[in-house]
């Protein structure tokens, strides 16, 4: 029983029971097993890393089961282990495990705690086959898996037709995606007669330069491949064009947007094109187009987070554009700060999420930052810790002293956008150094709109609804309430507060946050040199461009300071614009006017697609439904039928009068009949 | 002199009368049940007169079955009859058309 069998079966296991156990075994147990479960597997998946990290481990492959063998096509289940697999081992155990934990708190006045948990360890569970594979087949089995898992989980509300909605919207868009990257699959079977992933990176370099015909077209082997590949991360990663459900997919609980939809799932995308690196490095048009994408992203989802209220909206787009990032880093050939900014963005997006489901919670479910204000001291430990997410996403640090985690995976993908030192890497290092300059711009906004300035919470129905509900059914706080109302009715209402008194979050949503804290501090500063510049490290499990390396550390001083200056001119902007003069951002919109509502509506994407795609897509199937099916085949077919045989039954129905005479008559005619049938 | 021929051409007559009376009856079910006795007595005509016709008895004796199947025939019927009558007040035939589904 090798440990790996353990780590990735363990949060089926635990699923299974959970799931299928749901009311028979009661919400503690279900929430232990769980938990249990996906702490195990942390606890089994962080040696892994340390052995990787130490030596030249070996790659291993642990078999599993036979799966399938038809003819050239054969694969089985296997759980491969490298340098890559066990950076994402410890990520996606050690930040499931911490939002289990969390959920205890979240999730605690929710009446189906055991299905939540069962899903959250089945994601944990696809996630981790998908991360282990050892072949496309099994890598798309958990593609498929935490899409259904994340289609599960942003619908766990499903009472809320806006949660179905947009966990429809979630598994719809990935299916174009999931298209590209089926396509791609088959056409790798096609080229490489294999579907096991060392065979095919082996082989890649010698099919360079090949062309194959696609859509009657014929094109680069390998770049179609890439191309369809990374359209298939395109959809999982929420890269620009299939981003769409991202933000939708806040509507699910915020444990979930912590897990799904910004530390692991989304990073899938990331992940295989890392996975798949050798293959991409023999076809340098998808690798222009994954540094297209992933500059643009990153520069549009950032201009979208400035403008956004939705707190958990403005931290979705965040995490938009950090992908970007990472796409463009491998873009340009630097996996492995592609991959070290996965892992460092892992824990400090987790962060920033698990805060602000705390802030959620302390705000009675009011989300949109206009009506926070002034929390700082009110929940302090929330605070500390948003402000470590914050530091981290923003890149905080001071050159080869200290940073946080941001600080050093951020910069490392600048430096190598620009040591790439071709047109589209130029492209990339501005276009990242913009997003940049507004991601610290958002996440300050987001800071100083929740815990500074003035308790703006009155305005808010939620917190109307809270403090009103308090009076109802809570004897002894109404005589607090009533008396502190009547102390400081004015002062209260004046400093808008509305009377309501927001409350720390309890231990389990905090211990969480104080681990993840830990690791936006520090695991930036720890990890650097290994994951960005040794090639020991990485073993060859990712493709290791030794002369970009060394341009990252030849590259100008300006250059590495460029990202730092940024994040500074965006605090100052934010502090400008959000604690000395407040007026400011009114004024810089009405100024703005058309480009604000343009980037406010999210550069009108949705409004778009509904046009382009949805509205069509309404337009066919109502053609289909009411014209083709209900009035062609309904009509002619079962409808038709069903009349025919009533009319037939209604003139047979005349026959059988019910009067002795005329049976009698027709049995006379029929024996008579007989008789001269039988004599004739 | 009587032949068989005469036999034949009376049972006829008499299983005709009743068939018609069978079905062209409008009055009342008891006539159906007399119908039904001219029927069987034009029927026991016939196997009487070949009986003599052919010298052979088992016509006859299939006579004497005819006759008390008939008797039984005409007691359940009537015992019918007057079951019906109590139940629905009628026994006209125009009434009686609930042998249908």
């Amino acid at each position: 029983m090798t440990p790996i069998l353990v780590i990735v079966f363990a949060p089926l296991l635990a699923a299974i029971v959970a799931g299928l156990g749901n009311r028979f075994i009661g919400n503690v147990p279900a929430k232990l097993v769980t938990t249990g479960a996906l702490f195990l597997s942390c606890a089994l998946s962080w040696p892994i890393f340390l052995t990787y990290l130490g030596g030249d481990a070996p790659a291993t492959v642990t078999p599993v089961l036979q799966w399938v063998q038809s003819g050239a096509l054969t694969f089985d289940w296997a759980l491969r282990v490298d340098m890559l697999t066990a950076v994402m081992l410890v990520v996606v155990t050690t930040v499931s495990a911490l939002v289990h934990l969390y959920s205890w708190g979240y999730m605690d006045e929710d009446p189906d705690q055991p299905r939540f948990f069962a899903y959250l360890s089945l994601f944990t569970f696809a996630m981790l086959m998908l991360v282990t594979a050892d072949n496309l087949v099994q890598m798309f089995f958990g593609w498929e898996g935490v899409g259904l898992a994340s289609y599960l989980l942003i619908g766990f509300w499903f009472k809320k037709p806006s949660a179905n909605a947009a966990a429809i919207k979630a598994f719809v868009v990935n299916r174009v995606g999931d298209l590209g990257f089926m396509l791609g699959i088959f056409g790798t079977f096609l080229v490489f007669q294999t579907t096991s992933i060392p065979e095919i990176l082996d082989a890649a370099p010698g099919m360079a330069g090949s062309s194959i015909t696609f859509l009657g077209m014929r094109l680069d082997t390998m770049s179609i491949l890439c191309i369809l590949l990374f359209i298939g991360a395109m959809g999982k990663s929420a890269q620009l064009g299939l981003h769409t459900w991202l933000p939708d997919a806040m509507e699910g609980p915020t444990p979930v947007s912590a897990l799904i939809h910004a530390a692991t799932m989304v990073t899938a995308g990331v992940f295989m094109v890392c996975r798949l690196s050798p293959m991409f490095e023999t076809a340098p048009a998808a690798l222009a187009m994954v540094t297209f994408v992933g500059a643009a992203t990153c520069f549009f989802a950032a201009t979208i987070g400035t403008t956004q209220w939705d707190i958990k909206r403005v931290i979705a787009y965040s995490t938009c554009s950090q992908l970007g990032y990472m796409f463009f880093a491998a873009g340009v050939g630097a996996y492995g700060a592609a991959m070290f900014h996965l892992f460092t963005h892992a824990f400090f997006k987790a962060l920033l999420f698990l805060g602000a489901g705390s802030v959620i919670h302390a705000m009675h479910h009011e989300q949109d930052m206009r009506y926070y204000g002034g929390l700082r001291k009110e929940i302090p430990l929330t605070f500390w810790a948003m402000m470590a997410g914050t530091l981290a996403i923003t890149g905080v640090g001071i050159l080869g002293v200290f940073g946080f985690a941001g600080f050093y995976s951020k910069d490392s993908i600048l430096e190598a956008a620009f040591a790439r030192g071709t047109e589209l890497g130029n492209f990339a290092f501005w276009a990242g150094a913009i997003a940049a300059l507004l991601t610290s711009f958002y996440s300050w906004r987001l800071i100083f709109l929740t815990f500074f300035g003035k308790p703006r919470w009155i305005e808010s129905e939620h917190i109307q609804h809270a403090v009103h509900g308090d009076h109802h059914h809570d004897a002894p706080s109404e005589e607090d309430a009533g008396h502190e109302a009547a102390r400081h009715d004015h002062g209260e209402h004046a400093s808008g507060t509305g009377g309501y008194h927001p409350h720390e979050s309890p231990w389990p949503m905090l211990v969480p946050l104080a681990v993840l804290s830990l690791g936006a501090v520090f695991a930036g500063f720890v990890f650097a040199p290994a994951f960005i510049d040794s090639e020991a490290f990485w073993n060859g499990s990712v493709f290791y461009n030794e002369g970009l390396i060394h341009a990252m550390h030849g590259v100008p001083l300006w250059v590495k300071l460029t990202a730092t200056v940024v994040m500074v001119l965006g605090f100052i902007g934010a502090w400008m614009a959000y604690i000395r003069d407040p007026s400011i951002p009114g004024k810089v919109t009405e100024q703005l006017g058309p480009v604000y509502r343009f980037v406010y509506n999210k550069w009108y994407f949705d409004e778009l697609y509904s046009l382009l795609f949805v509205k069509p897509a309404f337009w066919f199937g109502r053609l289909f439904w009411q014209r083709g099916d209900v009035g062609l085949i309904d009509r002619f077919g079962p409808n038709g039928a069903a009349w025919a045989a009533v009319q037939g039954a209604a003139f047979a129905k005349r026959v059988q009068s019910g009067y002795l005479y005329s049976y009698a008559l027709v049995m006379l005619l029929g024996v008579v009949a007989a008789i001269s049938w039988v004599m004739a | 002199m009587i032949g068989i021929e005469h036999y034949v051409v009376v049972s006829s007559i008499l299983f005709v009368l009743g068939v018609l009376g069978i079905f062209l009856n409008r009055k009342n079910v008891i006539v159906i049940l007399m119908a039904i006795e001219l029927i069987l007595l034009a029927v026991n005509i016939n196997l009487v007169a070949f009986s003599a016709f052919l010298e052979d008895l088992t016509g006859q004796v299939f006579a004497m079955f005819v006759l008390t199947v008939a008797a039984g025939e005409a007691a359940i019927g009537l015992a019918i009859l007057v079951t019906y009558y109590r139940g629905r007040g009628t026994i006209a035939v125009d009434d009686v058309n609930r042998m249908k589904g």
